[in-house]
């Protein structure tokens, strides 16, 4: 069971004329920044993750590469992954945690057809209220990222949370708190952007010419942002999306079709209450008398 | 470590070799990063593989295992004959300038002095010329032919940067890069930091490798400074502590040494241990030996040690040989031995050549082992079919399994690798019958007093006579044993002018006030001070720091007398003017030094003679080390034991280390590249440590498996796909791991030759969390280095092949 946050600026599979609950507005959009220039790849952010949400990924095998899990879950909601750049003759281990990212835009929630299965927090945390989820997948191909995981288990879908528990009682996400190298920062979505700033500024310094901040505009930014050496290139880091967008079809389906549909709803439940103020409301004593007879 | 952890960001250049920081030490590699981002210092990895060092650094330079000396002796040829080297530091407080005797000489890979039917070194020419007085001779114009400067000059002079491309397989051009990064660092005002582990001392050569770099960092001038020195990242988080207290099979507390038997009595030991100045007007601080070794037999034998017993001296062991664990081992082999006392050390996984740890192993009668997991060792008498191919039936050791607790089921210190001894507090009990390790062994030594009290036995009085004041006899708390680690004074103590500074019974603040003739108790001297009258020191949470500079004063405690950075008088000039005066550490201030660290010098006034390197009988650096090293006083690159090019193209003559540790049978199961073309090198991940987190579960799933990594050519060669099952073999065994191919490993062309590494981590086992697996070490030679017996991990011989 969720705790009320009162805070929700999206809530999936809800109309506009019945919007949840989001008085509690008032706060600064936050942001985890993943300096990719800095990682090291040590997985304890994986650990970590694991360790404040309960999961446990199955032990598995090694099958040629560094990457364990191999894959985002039900169980892993993090994951490193290593890919080895050679150009020039100069080799490059490129090392990207990869994980939600929280989108201000959420190709998830607009995909969702189940009412607070989804939701957008105030402060920008896209966030599965699991208990709402009806296991239709739709979040799946809705997401720019290929980022939510159905549970096998109990055909729930997954992902990061950004640990919305840890982050509403005012601490930091759990992988940011575990970080060694401080390669992964948290704060509001400001002051990570000036904090990439120093950073672009320092790697161009250092010859990386395209440095630079990974916020993409066709999901109207993240709330999670990477710092990339090759930010002209984001698909050299494990097909990071160069330019992500949500499926075309679901803006259709959400962006035009939704509106018609609740002018639809709107004509329907004009047309009851017509019928309720013309004809009157149902008489339980027929039902009752014809139930008996 | 010279300096510590902190101090990393203050360098302008990290060197990372002999070791991979960023993968083996990850916490502490912030301060590389801190480095990078806020001193804009580069990272320079010096590595066989392309490591997760590697990933965040500037430059990667590649070399063959085993050849570190080459590189770096390259390294000091470079520097030498470019003029980057910082020479009023060289010419006043290095041994650059002092005169060598006439009959120290080096030909054809041999030092003088070589007994080839011995097979041993007379060391006596690896001297300085004295003059009638005793002190060495120096020549401060350096012009002198027989002056450590010339001759190392022309000892180094030899590995031209062709030479190391033939010997590293590092394609001079990279060598030249890394060169210019080193060099740049010769400036005053700039630092290097040396960030090494066991990828140095793992080596036949480990503590040359060591003190090649050192020599390296001396001519540059980063020893003493803030962002410099030589730093040895330690595995274990308290292994430095272990060193300290000389857990070591020739060792006593706070790097004493254990009489041999030509120490036939007190005074010949003190007398052979304790070093005579050899340069006028020096401090020569060992000269207090006697002061720290009584003080360690009063705390051994308590009121038990007494000048007429010559303080219990003749109740320690006398060694006759090293009995090291590789020694051990082989003694064990041959039946000499018949119980073993396993505490925290998974010998099976951990020994060179397993075969030979599980032969050892099925010979004794009895084996202990103090361990808070089920490790290989423990259960070495199973069976699990090609992981550990025994039959159990036919192995009669008896073995006891005590748990012990982990680190955080237990208060104590733990000292890192910078010297910081930090308190802990119990998070959790242990769970079980689990006991603390101090309990454990208390428990057995109680019981053994009690069997020598009523059954009597050979040399009584070691067990019968050793102090135990401890307030439960069978748990002796973490706070008891520290504080008599530290020390106190048995009656009260006055100083040169008759004014009281400690009273019987009181914690010693500092070695400064042991005396040798019994009035003062100290387990380890060089610990004193970090549990005084003030209380404990270790527990101490003060994050300011004043200078700046990382040092954290309030912070803990490190040793020696909380000093954060050694030789730090040699941060400055004579007169005392800071090299860097960003890195200002210390201050005369008219009757002392003074400032953010502990000077580590005495009270003597800018411009005097005293040299900065206290620890020394003539108080400079030693670039030619004399004595103190097995192979000689410079170093000398020596082939692997298994070479892949069979030669040694500096002096085909002497391929491999002429003092190298290995034992005959050892020397009977050694291949060659026929049977065994590639070179195999084995390391550690982070995603484990050792073979203790495969028993966890969270770990497991990180690195589940067994791994090879190899390069693109010899999977193409050898039809491997990434995923394959290989098997790799040597001439001590096989082990089946899956094959990472990879970019990150690549050919080398060495003498002419393309030559292949094979990189194996350490981690997998047939007991724990992870996927079943072979102990790499079925792999690994059972070979020493000469001066610390340490195995060779890191460069050995091995086939490869695809199996179905």
């Amino acid at each position: 069971m969720s705790l009320q946050t009162q805070d929700y600026l999206a809530r999936s599979g809800t109309n506009a004329l019945t919007p949840p609950p989001r008085a509690r507005d008032a706060q600064l959009k936050v942001a985890k920044l993943i300096d990719v220039s800095i990682c090291i790849g040590c997985k304890a952010c994986q650990v970590a993750c694991a360790e404040w949400n309960d999961l446990r990924e199955e032990v598995g095998f090694n099958v040629g590469k560094y990457e364990n899990p191999l894959n985002l879950s039900s169980e892993t909601w993090t994951v490193m992954r290593f890919n080895e750049i050679e150009e020039n003759g100069k080799l490059q281990w490129l090392i990207r945690k990869d994980g939600c990212m929280h989108c201000s835009d959420p190709g998830c929630l607009k995909a969702c057809p189940s009412p607070g299965a989804i939701v957008k927090h105030a402060n920008g945390i896209v966030d599965f209220i699991s208990e709402n989820c009806i296991g239709c997948g739709y979040c799946v191909t809705g997401c720019p990222f290929d980022v939510p995981r159905i549970s096998s288990h109990d055909k729930r879908a997954y992902k990061c949370t950004l640990c919305v528990d840890r982050v509403s009682v005012g601490q930091e996400p759990a992988c940011v708190k575990t970080c060694p190298t401080s390669a992964i920062r948290f704060g509001t979505k400001e002051d990570m952007k000036h904090v990439a700033e120093e950073r672009i500024a320092e790697l161009q310094s250092r010859g990386f010419a395209n440095a630079g901040l990974y916020d993409p505009e066709g999901v109207g930014g993240t709330h999670v942002m990477y710092v990339l050496h090759h930010a002209d290139r984001p698909e050299l880091y494990n097909g990071l999306p160069k330019d992500p967008k949500i499926n075309p079809l679901i803006g259709f389906w959400k962006g035009i079709f939704k509106p018609l549909a609740a002018v639809g709803f709107a004509v329907t439940f004009a047309a009851a209450a017509l019928h309720y103020l013309a004809v009157g409301p149902i008489d339980p004593e027929e039902h009752d008398e014809e139930e008996k007879s | 470590m010279t300096n510590h952890w902190v101090d990393i960001k203050n360098a302008n250049l990290i060197v990372v070799m002999g070791g991979n920081a960023a993968e083996a030490h990850p916490v502490g590699f912030r301060w590389a990063i801190d480095a990078k981002i806020n001193n804009k210092a580069k990272i320079l990895v010096v590595d066989p593989r392309f490591t997760r060092s590697a990933a965040v650094a500037d430059e990667h330079v590649r070399l063959r295992p085993g050849t570190d000396i080459t590189f770096l002796n390259g390294v000091l040829n470079y520097l030498i004959s470019n003029d980057k080297y910082q020479q009023e530091y060289v010419r006043e407080y290095t041994n650059a300038s002092f005169l060598v005797r006439d009959d120290f000489d080096f030909n054809d890979g041999l030092f003088s002095g070589w007994d080839e039917s011995k097979k041993q070194y007379d060391k006596s020419s690896w001297n300085y010329q004295f003059d009638e007085d005793g002190y060495a001779r120096r020549d401060p114009t350096l012009m002198h032919p027989r002056c450590v400067w010339n001759l190392l000059k022309k000892h180094v002079s030899r590995y031209t940067p062709e030479m190391v491309e033939q010997i590293c397989g590092t394609p001079q051009a990279d060598f030249l890069k890394a060169c210019e990064m080193f060099a740049e660092t010769a400036a005053p005002d700039k630092t290097m930091t040396s960030l090494y582990a066991l990828g140095w001392t793992e080596h036949t050569v480990g503590a040359q490798n060591i003190r090649t770099m050192a020599i390296i960092q001396l001519i540059l001038g980063n020893i003493g400074m803030p962002g410099g020195g030589i730093n040895a990242l330690r595995g274990h988080s308290n292994v430095q502590g272990l060193t300290d207290i000389g857990v070591m099979a020739t060792a006593l507390p706070g790097y004493l040494g254990l009489p041999n038997e030509r120490h036939v009595d007190l005074q010949t030991y003190l007398n052979m241990s304790t070093p005579k100045m050899t340069g006028r007007g020096q401090v020569n601080y060992w000269g207090n030996y006697p002061k720290f070794f009584i003080s360690l037999l009063k705390s051994f034998y308590g009121d038990k040690a007494t000048p007429e017993n010559e303080f219990g001296y003749h109740w320690l062991p006398k060694f006759q040989q090293m009995v090291d664990a590789m020694r051990f081992i082989e003694m064990t082999e041959n039946g000499e031995i018949n119980g073993f006392l396993v505490q925290g050390y998974n010998v099976v996984a951990c020994m060179p050549n397993k075969h030979k740890s599980i032969r050892a192993l099925s010979k004794l009668k009895f084996l202990v082992v103090i361990d808070p997991v089920a490790s290989e060792t423990a259960n070495f008498w199973q069976n699990h079919d090609e992981f550990n191919d025994v039959k159990p039936e036919e192995i009669q050791t008896e073995v006891f399994n005590l748990p012990s607790s982990l680190f955080a089921e237990e208060d104590g210190s733990i000292t890192n690798s910078g010297r910081w001894v930090q308190w802990h507090w119990e998070g959790a009990p242990p769970p079980g019958e689990g006991k603390t390790d101090s309990a454990i062994i208390a428990e057995i030594m109680m019981k053994i007093r009690e069997l020598y009290e009523k059954e009597g036995g050979r040399l009584p009085e070691q067990i019968l006579n050793m102090a135990w004041d401890y307030s439960k006899k069978k748990h002796p708390s973490s706070e008891e044993i520290i504080k008599e680690v530290n020390g106190k004074a048995l009656a009260d103590l006055y100083d040169g002018n008759g004014t009281l500074i400690l009273k019987k019974g009181q914690q010693v603040s500092s070695f400064a006030q042991l005396r040798a003739d019994g009035s003062t108790a100290c387990g380890c001297w060089i610990y004193a001070g970090c549990w005084t009258e003030a209380g404990n020191q270790m527990a101490r949470r003060d994050t300011a720091d004043p200078s700046g500079l990382g040092n954290m004063p309030g912070w803990a405690w490190a040793w020696p007398v909380n000093r954060r950075i050694l030789y730090n008088r040699a941060s400055m000039d004579r007169n005392g003017k800071p090299w860097d005066p960003k890195r200002q550490l210390l201050h005369w201030d008219g009757a002392k030094w003074t400032g953010y660290d502990v000077p580590d010098f005495t009270a003597a006034p800018p411009g005097s003679e005293v040299n900065p390197f206290i620890m020394q009988q003539e108080g400079v650096g030693r670039l030619f080390a004399l004595d103190k090293m097995a192979e000689g006083p410079f170093s000398e690159h020596y082939e692997p034991m298994e070479s892949p090019i069979g030669t040694n193209p500096l002096h085909p003559n002497v391929v491999t280390s002429p003092t190298v540790r290995l034992f005959q049978r050892d020397a009977a199961e050694l291949g060659n590249t026929e049977k065994f073309p590639y070179v195999g090198t084995t390391y550690r991940l982070t995603e484990h440590f050792h073979t203790l987190t495969k028993a966890s579960e969270l770990n497991a799933m990180t690195q589940p498996e067994a791994f090879a990594e190899i390069s693109e050519t010899l999977a193409a060669k050898l039809a491997i796909k990434s995923g394959d099952m290989i098997k790799v073999t040597s001439a001590r065994g096989f082990v089946k791991v899956k094959a990472v191919v990879t970019k990150r490993v690549k050919q080398l062309m060495v003498n002419g030759q393309p030559t292949e590494v094979v990189g194996l981590p350490i981690h997998w086992g047939f007991k724990g969390a992870t996927r079943k697996g072979f102990l790499t070490n079925v792999l690994t030679p059972s070979i020493g280095d000469s001066n610390t017996q340490t195995p060779e991990f890191k460069a050995f011989l091995v086939n490869v092949e695809r199996v179905s």
